[in-house]
């Protein structure tokens, strides 16, 4: 039964979405918010991150936009006096902190209870050895590992372990001085190596080529224990889970194996005394049934989250309702509502995840893929076969490919090498060996991939086969189409491998392809998960679909009630939560109206997919085929395609040559938006300026327009080689080597070339219209200058230092586009301000980014008003206006760059951040504070390193130096900085560059932990300064200390912390910003 | 492959391949959601007479272990000597397989010992329609003429009487410490290995063997198929042990728990279409422990006609049916599910063990 005591409960958030730390938490978070509210307790809620589902109105009572850290939860716990704290639902960073807060006594202090799992427990799971020993004494085995101090302990542990082993260095950062050794004399050869390194070296058995299986285990008070899924990882171990192609449950285990881990798993999870959900990591051996125990972690993690999502079981809401005391059999199966939880999923069909990385954005960044993660998002696939599956989810990623064949060439140069070393182009070098003639044992050989998953694989490959030989649709055999759509190919594939997209254009053949195969009554059908394997009626619809199948689980009933909404797709840079959140917000507008909400996503990690959130989810595909197979079923009265991003968006036009009801903006006015040229025309129409700009086929003509525009130029290739999409070249010198190395310039590939402005404004303006009159916006400005990703910007919110007569100017330009374009839901314009002139950077007729920064701190929610509108029902023009808000919002990046080896972290025209916060003040310094530390900068206590680049960026940077000075920072700057203060009368410490031979050096220091802060400021945009600057940079980053690269926010940083201390900072939830003193006396 | 179909007694129909054996086959159809385990499942007793259908669709991947048998007489994978049911039914069969302890795919294996197999079916509308309908009869067809074909009646048959073993058999005899009579209506492996691994000595008859004048120290009423409506010689025999002033324990397990009940005087009826999974459900009656259980039966007690001296042990929590019985004061309980798994959960191997404290 429930604790009758605990009547308040908070919950700790994960903050920005990181590498290793994204979106699952928003819905773990989500789920126990709403098991909270269910049960009447009165839920607190600390999370930055404003962009999330967990920190919209109606999901927390009370939410703190505050850094989770011990400091600030220890304020908003004296402040709201909650009975109980959940730690579990925010990642390794709630963990974390509330570990902390237990150390400290804090809990103790103010008597709030761990509900779930207990602190000891988390203890004995994070700390290595206390893990080792504590299975130990239950006899379990673990990797463990000995530590050997000369060569003959090395010699006699490996001997005792048994060969192959690892050898490592300890101590040593990167893996220096690590490597496997197969028998003595490479043991010999390489622990020499290793103990140059370090004087200690670690010994432990090698796994290489294991299988890695995860089981995620639910345990109540009462003892009760079940696992809800089991989950097996393509790729063997030393690949990171998170990196990994990881499907469910597992294919190659028999009874014996899967067993056997299961009771495993439940050993060890009542022996630790885990009350709540957690996650049990196995390396298990390919050749016998002998395992290691990899890890337990005692919380709601990734894989939680995505299995909840391949079952159907809800853990994080399950795990937060056993955190209050229920045993499982307390509670019901909420698919069947009539069934008990005590249970564990059947699945009827095969799941598939797969990471997506984004490396291509980071320059330097080392793209072999290991035990460290580096994607930022991932999707999940449903199939009834494994070859549907992955093919559907090798489309989902969303990188321009359309399965496992028939993708464009990958010039792969060394396969065998790519094979043994993998990157994030793995799967797709498999094809390319299977292309070479690699059989199947040799792929094996080369990858330790279970040999059935590279059948399933090469299964694909053979019928690619034969449909290429085929070569013409008219006498194309039945039953090869058909096993060509049973593995998963789409309708794109299968044209052209018979090569129709050379007969015609791909759209046609696709649709071609289509006929054909309705004719002969080839078609999908929608299936149902219902956690039981249809063994007991489902009263939820989440959905897949498939064509290994012949019939539909759902009755339709074409009433034209339902409205479709199309989901955002794999997290990505440049498309996170925040359209997760939009999607979210159209869904409940939609139910709230009446009609049947539908969503279309497949994005394990997000809110929009869990099927409670609305009438249907259909967990699949956002291709046209897949949206079209959809629409048919559902005669929807309408679909949306401007709360999912740009995934959706680009669909508008496809969908409505097909005659698929668009609501909101008509499509052909979002082709006028997205269109370079027809965007021009129409803002030259209306008056309205842009950086100047011009697609170009050759160098000739690319030379001729800077010569005329002048440097810098902004330059963006339709077909990128290598390297980062686009860049911004300062003079001839850089943009050839650009062109030369990065693009490909042809007629069918032009170049984008645009003239850059240089300490230009950048503002962003969110809005909705109805019929092309804006009925809200929301003007942001950022602090950097234009040339820095508005994505990887910080925004101010409403604007404090823009002139009225920018704003008025924004205003009217914003009309005159809402109203030539007819827009009728959500959009954003971007704009530059230099010298009195405004100029448009771009327009979509979607919702942005900030969307729900703006919502959130206007009050208003912009994509509640935008779906009436586009539903057609009446609105008003709301009454709120961004210029009487008496506090700030600031919107925040966070990047990832400590998980990304060798990127230079520096801020260019391409997104680089993975997540954001936005925090709220009462003046754009506690704003700006809250938010900057949300992110995990740290207010320096002593030294700080500066190197403030080019002339002008110094003079902007020296009132802030000369702050940092009086506030008694000692400061060190690199020579050119250091001249430049000096002249200036600051005293500061000269430091030398990497490159100069004397000392002291900056990178020694930095070594040392002398600095609290760095401020490295590139030189030039191009940031081919890939010496010195990156040398510290990078040091910085792996060293974890503080770094500022961008001048203006270093400046506006540098000043709030000085201003302000931290104690100082406001301890306000959400619902206090904008009210009377009065009001916000709690 | 060959094309083949699935006749429904209803008239449903269902076109797939042929992976198996290439006759025409009869049987009841039943679905099972485990997603692992088919060659435990293919060699259980209690299938006999039955078209088994997997719903977990992607079957024949990790192949067949080799069907070695142990000094004993057990096969050390299988969980009897041969396949049981008579037909296998399928969404995708794997053609190629990859487990260290693979020796055949499951296709050779069918084909060895002569049983059908269809692939291509989805599972899933078929799975759903004997959840709507109940377990219905069905025929896999080649090319014959369907009519030529009976269904017959599941319960009509005695399939006990088949799978049983025909004489007696002792395993670890004169070893063990304890002496436990085994009644043998399609007893599983597992069962018998989970008895000999705990030192005693067992002693297996046949269904209908009349033991009560045997030596032994405690009753054991093992699984098996079909109604338990055809054994009521067997129940007679416990009847009798029942009421001998000699009080020794029993354990029984899926029909041994429905034998149980029907000697000691309790209903038994068939459920609309069983329990045969790995997730299933149970609560130790008046207490908050529960359990997963590996279950496959077609009928069940009806608790209510159990007789005052006998209560509920176990529960399903998802239907409420009953999960097991014992005696208010005598040592002599049962359980519906299988607490020796193989395949499913270990989680109720301990019974085996509060069996033997009994004695």
């Amino acid at each position: 039964m429930k604790d009758p005591n605990i009547k308040k409960v908070l919950l700790l958030g994960s903050g920005a979405l990181k590498i290793g730390e994204a979106g699952e938490f928003d819905y773990s978070g989500s789920q126990a918010l709403k098991a909270l509210r269910e049960e009447g307790i009165e839920s607190v809620l600390i999370n930055p991150n404003i962009a999330t589902v967990q920190t919209s109105e109606g999901v927390a009572d009370r939410i703190y936009f505050l850094p989770v850290t011990p400091f600030f939860v220890e304020q908003v716990i004296e402040k709201e006096r909650p009975q109980g704290i959940l730690l579990a639902f925010g990642g390794q960073t709630a963990l974390n902190c509330g570990v902390a807060l237990y150390k400290s006594g804090v809990l103790e202090k103010y008597n709030v209870k761990v509900l779930g799992t207990p602190v000891q427990s988390i203890i004995d799971t994070e700390d290595r050895e206390l893990f080792v020993d504590r299975l130990k004494e239950i006899n379990v085995k673990t990797i463990s590992s000995e530590a050997c101090e000369n060569i003959e302990q090395a010699r006699k542990a490996a001997k005792d372990l048994g060969y192959p082993v690892i050898i490592r260095a300890a101590y040593a950062l990167g893996g220096l001085g690590s490597g496997f050794c197969d028998n003595e004399e490479e043991l010999n050869k390489l622990a020499e190596k290793a103990f140059s390194f370090s004087p200690q070296v670690l010994v432990e058995k090698s796994l290489r080529g294991w299988k890695e299986i995860e089981y995620e285990v639910v345990r109540d008070r009462y003892d009760n224990c079940i696992t809800v899924c089991n989950m097996e990882n393509f790729d063997p171990l030393g690949i990171h889970t998170g990196e990994s192609i990881v499907v469910a449950p597992s294919q190659t285990l028999t009874n014996h194996d899967y067993q056997k881990l299961r009771s495993l798993s439940i050993r060890i999870i009542r022996h630790i005394g885990i009350v709540g959900e957690c996650n049990v990591q196995y390396a298990f051996d390919p050749d016998s049934d002998d395992y290691r125990v990899i890890e337990v972690n005692a919380r709601l993690s990734r894989s939680s989250a995505l299995a909840s999502k391949a079952t159907g079981y809800p853990l994080a809401f399950v795990a937060a309702k056993l955190g209050l005391g229920y045993g499982l059999f307390e509670l019901k199966n909420s698919v069947t509502k009539t069934t008990s939880a005590f249970f564990e999923p059947a699945l009827d069909y095969v799941v598939c995840k797969i990471p997506r990385w984004d490396l291509s954005k980071f320059r330097g960044v080392d793209r072999e893929i290991g035990s460290s993660m580096k994607s930022v998002g991932e999707v999940m696939a449903i199939g009834r076969t494994f070859e549907e599956a992955i093919q559907k989810g090798l489309r989902m990623i969303g990188q321009g490919m359309h399965g496992f064949v028939d993708n464009k060439d990958l010039h792969v140069d060394d396969v065998e090498a790519k094979l043994k070393a993998p990157t994030d182009k793995r799967i797709f070098v498999i094809y390319e060996a299977f292309a070479n003639g690699y059989s199947i044992d040799r792929v094996h050989e080369l990858t330790k991939i279970d040999r059935w998953f590279l059948q399933r694989l090469y299964a694909i490959y053979t019928t690619n086969k034969e449909l290429k030989q085929c070569k013409n649709i008219n006498i194309l055999d039945n039953d090869l189409l058909r096993r060509a759509k049973m593995q998963g190919f789409s309708d794109f594939q299968i044209a052209r491998a018979l090569g129709l997209d050379k007969e015609m254009k791909m759209s046609e053949a696709i649709l071609t392809v289509r006929r054909r195969r309705k004719q002969v009554g080839i078609v999908p059908h929608v299936k149902q998960i219902d956690t039981l394997a249809a063994e007991y009626p489902a009263q939820t619809n989440y959905l897949y679909i498939t064509y290994n199948a012949e019939t539909d689980d759902i009755v339709y009933s074409h009433d034209r009630r339902s409205i479709i909404v199309l989901g955002s797709g794999a997290y990505r840079i440049g498309s996170s939560v925040e359209f997760d959140w939009c999607g979210v917000q159209a869904l409940n507008t939609i139910r709230k109206a009446g009609y049947r909400s539908v969503m279309i996503n497949y994005n394990p990690e997000t809110v929009s997919t869990d099927y409670d959130m609305c009438d249907r989810l259909y967990f699949d595909e956002l291709t046209f085929e897949r949206v079209m197979d959809i629409v048919e079923a559902e005669s929807p009265k309408g679909v949306i395609v401007s709360t999912g991003g740009q995934i959706p968006n680009n669909l508008a036009m496809r969908l409505d040559e097909q005659r698929v009801p668009i609501l909101g903006t008509a499509a052909v006015d979002i082709d006028r938006a997205e269109d370079r040229e027809k965007f021009s025309e129409m803002l030259g129409k209306i008056g309205v300026d842009q950086p100047e700009w011009s697609a170009l086929t050759d160098m000739d003509g690319i030379k001729e327009f800077t010569r005329r525009v002048g440097f810098p130029v902004l330059v963006r290739p339709s077909y990128v080689l290598s390297g980062a999409a686009m860049n911004v070249c300062s003079n001839e010198e850089e943009l050839e080597r650009f062109l030369k190395l990065a693009a490909n310039v042809s007629e069918d590939h032009p170049v984008v070339v645009s003239k850059f402005i240089q300490r230009a404004k950048e503002i962003d303006f969110d809005a909705v219209a109805r019929h092309g009159e804006i009925m809200a916006y929301a003007i942001s400005e950022h602090i950097e200058f234009a040339g820095v990703h508005s994505g990887d910007a910080t925004l101010v919110f409403p604007p404090q230092k823009l002139y009225v007569e920018t704003v008025r100017r924004i205003k009217r330009i914003s009309r005159k586009i809402a109203s030539a374009l007819h827009i009728n839901g959500p959009f954003n314009i971007q704009y530059m301000a230099s010298d009195n002139k405004i100029l448009v950077i771009e327009c979509n007729l979607r919702a942005s980014r900030s969307f729900p920064f703006v919502s959130k701190v206007l009050k208003l929610n912009f994509i509640e008003l935008a779906t009436k509108i586009m539903l057609s029902l009446p609105v008003e023009k709301p009454t709120k206006n961004l210029f009487d808000l008496d506090y700030v919002g600031i919107k925040a990046s966070q990047f990832s760059f400590n998980r990304l080896q060798k990127a230079d972290p520096v801020l260019g025209v391409d997104m680089s951040s993975t997540g954001e916060v936005g925090c709220l003040g009462d003046d754009t310094d506690s704003a700006l504070l809250l938010s900057m530390l949300s992110v995990g900068v740290r207010v320096p206590k002593h030294n700080i390193l500066l190197s403030t680049g080019d002339a002008k960026q110094k003079a902007e940077m020296l009132d802030a130096c000369r702050m940092l000075s009086e506030h008694g920072y000692k400061l060190y700057a690199t020579p050119g900085t250091s001249r430049y203060l000096e002249e200036n009368g600051i005293a500061n410490t000269l430091v030398r560059w990497p490159s100069e031979a004397e000392g002291p050096q900056a990178l020694e220091m930095l070594h040392k932990k002398c600095f609290d802060l760095v401020v490295n400021i590139p030189k030039n945009l191009t940031t081919t300064e890939l010496d010195n600057g990156y040398k510290i940079r990078r040091a910085s980053i792996d060293l974890n200390v503080p770094l500022l690269t961008n001048s203006r926010l270093a400046t506006a940083f540098v000043a709030a912390f000085c201003r302000m201390k931290e104690e100082e900072l406001p301890i306000k939830c959400w619902g206090e910003y904008g009210m009377t003193a009065a009001e916000s006396n709690i | 492959m060959r094309k083949v179909r699935l006749i429904l007694d209803d008239g449903n129909v269902f076109n797939g391949f042929s992976f198996g054996a290439e006759h025409p086959a009869v049987g009841e159809v039943v679905f099972n959601t485990a997603m692992t385990g088919y060659p435990e499942s293919l060699t259980d007793p209690s299938y006999a007479g039955q078209m088994l259908t997997l719903t977990y669709p992607l079957i024949g991947n990790y192949g067949v272990p080799p069907f070695t048998v142990e000094p004993n007489g057990l096969a050390t994978f299988m969980e009897s000597c041969k396949i049981h049911v008579s037909a296998l039914i399928v969404s995708w069969y794997s053609e190629e397989y990859s487990h260290w302890n693979a020796v055949e795919s499951l296709s050779a294996w069918l084909k060895r010992e002569n049983i059908p197999a269809i692939c291509g079916v989805d599972t899933r509308a078929l799975t759903k329609l004997i959840r709507e309908h109940g377990v219905m009869m069905g025929k896999i067809v080649f090319d014959e003429d369907p009519q030529t074909i009976t269904y017959g009646n599941y319960g009509d048959t005695n399939y006990v009487s088949l799978v049983s073993c025909k004489e007696i058999i002792h395993y670890n005899q004169g070893k063990g410490n304890k002496k436990v009579l085994l009644v043998d209506c399609g007893v599983k492996n597992n069962i018998l290995r989970c008895l000999i691994r705990r030192g005693v000595e067992v002693i297996r008859v046949p269904w209908d063997y009349d033991f009560n004048e045997m030596d032994f120290d405690g009753l054991f009423l093992a699984n098996g198929p079909g109604d338990p409506e055809t054994c009521a010689v067997t129940v007679d025999h416990i009847r009798q042990f029942l009421s001998s002033p000699k009080v020794r324990p029993v354990m029984g397990i899926c029909m041994g728990n429905q034998l149980l009940s029907k000697a000691a005087g309790a209903r038994i009826y068939k459920l609309k279409y069983g329990h045969r999974s790995h997730n299933q459900p149970v609560r130790l009656v008046g207490t908050n422990k529960c359990y997963i259980t590996s279950q496959n039966h077609g009928y069940a007690v009806d608790a209510s006609t159990l007789p005052d001296d006998w209560e509920e042990l176990f529960v399903n929590m998802n239907d409420g049916s009953n999960e097991g019985v014992r005696h208010k004061n005598r040592p002599w309980f049962s359980a519906q599910f299988h607490p020796e798994a193989c395949s499913g959960p270990l989680d109720t191997e301990f019974l085996f063990d509060e069996y033997l404290k009994l004695f």
